[in-house]
């Protein structure tokens, strides 16, 4: 558990928006800091434009940071690497591929023999519950299937790292809650390192080790808040009834109600 | 409340039912429905055909005959070949080069910077005006009309194409660049593939303007084909001559558009609804 796998350090992004001529300087991001030990689940939460998807997006590699580094198990990320997993907030599977072709898209691109990544695919595709509807396209599956189909798309190439970005945000609350028991289960499987970004509290505190809380205008870390919920997180019902859950929730959400007050009352 | 929710399900069962239902019973009312239309415009058609000098108009029985003459001799089946022939060359032609140009022009936007303005301006450009240049520059024969089909064709190929790629959802090219993905991979496996539909749209409109583009051709060039004995039989007042190759070509256009549609449900299964939105 010592091993530092995700080092974000001092990261800031800034946009420059023009409307008719004026140019506005947004911060997204001001002077992020935190870091995910090897085999930890961290939740990025806060209210809409505090930049937790945008932190997301550059650990990704998928946008560039204005400055700061980071690194991913020692290397300095640059852009997309195979080192990291992307789970999309709606699946974003390719309609004319099936379920199967999708997972192994991933490792198709990567230049893995047909046989190879079709075993891969049919392996991740079963740890995720799908294997019966190996043969579906997207048309033929429901949102949670999708979703499934997306995480075992990012763990059949061997991630570290997955990176979620409200990956249960689009379904309904029955469907959100099997699949973050199914997350639960798929981590003490595979020990995956797990950044995901979420609006849920609820769900933060139930699969994460730490929270990190974000605050908007501009976009910073206001705390990270340590969840002490021993794991194997088995037992939801318990979980979601014991002090530590509640208490933290309560916590968090005081927290970001506040700003959110003291921001409308600017 | 279980009550309630139940009547509504039954009831959305219910809708559901009726809706299976009449679109089960639609397509056989359509066809007779097509056929009373399609019989009572011939019968009116041959009536007051018949009342007219045949100079002016001709009615369905003397095409029918017009037909067989035709065919007896081997001239319209030789017309055929000489009319298909460039229209095939031509149209095939304005794909492989037309789908290509589009999905570059899509993708990169110095290519559009570059090149788009020379397609819009050819599409709106009236490019029958363009054929006494051709004559000069390809003759009269295979050449002008191969050429004549092809610009006329390509143009709503290449838009249609653009249009598709710059409809690709960006997150969808973003999984791509996601998984590590080359520049190469995002077209082949995931740009092309979403922009099919609308290369068959495309592809499907280029068929009438094909068909269009080829009669065009043999009216001012070689007076040969299909367009050759619309020219000749109006010449000689044949007028049931002239309406047979005219008809053929409403068969041949409405024949080739039903193919590349079918065509488009074979490489595109995934998406006929959406392709239907487009239409």
């Amino acid at each position: 558990m010592a091993n530092e796998k995700v080092h974000v350090r001092q990261i800031s992004k800034e946009f420059i928006v023009s409307s008719k001529g004026i140019e506005d300087r947004i911060t997204a991001l001001q002077d992020v800091s935190f870091s995910v030990q090897e085999g930890e689940i961290i939740a990025l939460t806060g209210t809409s434009g505090c930049g937790k998807t945008t932190m997301l997006r550059i650990i990704m590699g998928l946008e560039n940071q204005s400055s700061g580094i980071v690194e991913v198990g020692g290397k300095q990320v640059t852009g997309p690497g195979y080192d990291r997993g992307m789970i999309f907030q709606h699946a974003e599977l390719l309609p004319w591929r099936t379920a199967l072709e999708n997972v192994e898209f991933g490792l198709e691109v990567k230049g893995v023999s047909p046989q190879e990544r079709r075993e891969a695919a049919k392996y991740y595709l079963e740890l995720v519950g799908l294997k019966d509807a190996m043969n579906h396209r997207p048309t033929q599956l429901s949102g949670g299937m999708k979703q499934r189909v997306g995480i075992a798309r990012a763990l059949a190439i061997d991630p570290d790292v997955l990176l979620m970005d409200e990956p249960f945000g689009a379904l309904d609350a029955q469907t959100r809650e099997t699949l973050q028991d199914e997350l639960l289960k798929i981590h003490e499987q595979t020990k995956k390192t797990i950044i995901f970004v979420t609006h849920d509290l609820d769900e933060a505190v139930l699969l994460a080790d730490k929270v990190v809380v974000m605050f908007p205008d501009p976009g910073r870390i206001h705390e990270i808040v340590d969840i002490n919920i021993q794991r194997p997180r088995n037992d939801v019902i318990a979980i979601k009834g014991s002090d530590e859950f509640n208490q933290k929730r309560y916590y968090i959400w005081k927290a970001l109600k506040t700003a959110a007050s003291s921001t409308v009352g600017v | 409340m279980e009550g309630r929710s139940t009547v509504i399900t039954t009831r959305k069962d219910q809708v559901s039912k009726i809706n299976k239902m009449s679109s089960k019973r639609k397509p056989i009312k359509d066809i007779y429905i097509i056929i009373i239309s399609l019989v009572l415009i011939m019968l009116i058609w041959e009536i007051f055909g018949r009342q007219i000098n045949p100079i002016f108009a001709s009615y369905p029985t003397a095409i029918f005959f017009a037909f067989f003459d035709l065919m007896e001799g081997g001239t319209l089946v030789t017309a055929f070949g000489q009319s298909v022939q460039p229209l095939a060359v031509g149209y095939l032609l304005a794909a492989v080069v037309g789908i290509p140009i589009g999905l570059l022009i899509g993708r990169y936007r110095i290519v559009e910077s570059a090149i788009n303005i020379y397609v819009i301006a050819g599409y709106a450009t009236p490019l029958v005006a363009l054929i006494p240049l051709f004559v000069l520059w390809f003759g009269l024969g295979f050449g002008v009309k191969v050429a004549i089909v092809f610009t006329l064709t390509i143009f709503p190929i290449i838009i249609n194409t653009t249009d598709g790629v710059k409809a690709v959802p960006k997150t969808m090219i973003e999984v791509g660049t996601a998984f590590v993905a080359s520049q190469s991979a995002i077209m082949r496996k995931i740009i092309i593939p979403a922009t099919i539909p609308h290369i068959m749209t495309g592809l499907r409109l280029g068929v009438g303007k094909a068909v269009i583009a080829m009669v065009i051709a043999e009216f001012f060039t070689s007076i040969s084909g299909l367009g050759g004995i619309i020219i000749n039989s109006g010449n000689n007042f044949d007028t049931a001559k002239m309406f047979v190759p005219v008809i053929i070509l409403m068969i041949l256009g409405v024949g080739l558009t039903a193919l590349v549609g079918k065509l488009e449900s074979i490489v595109a299964p995934w998406q006929d609804k959406m392709t239907k939105k487009h239409e």
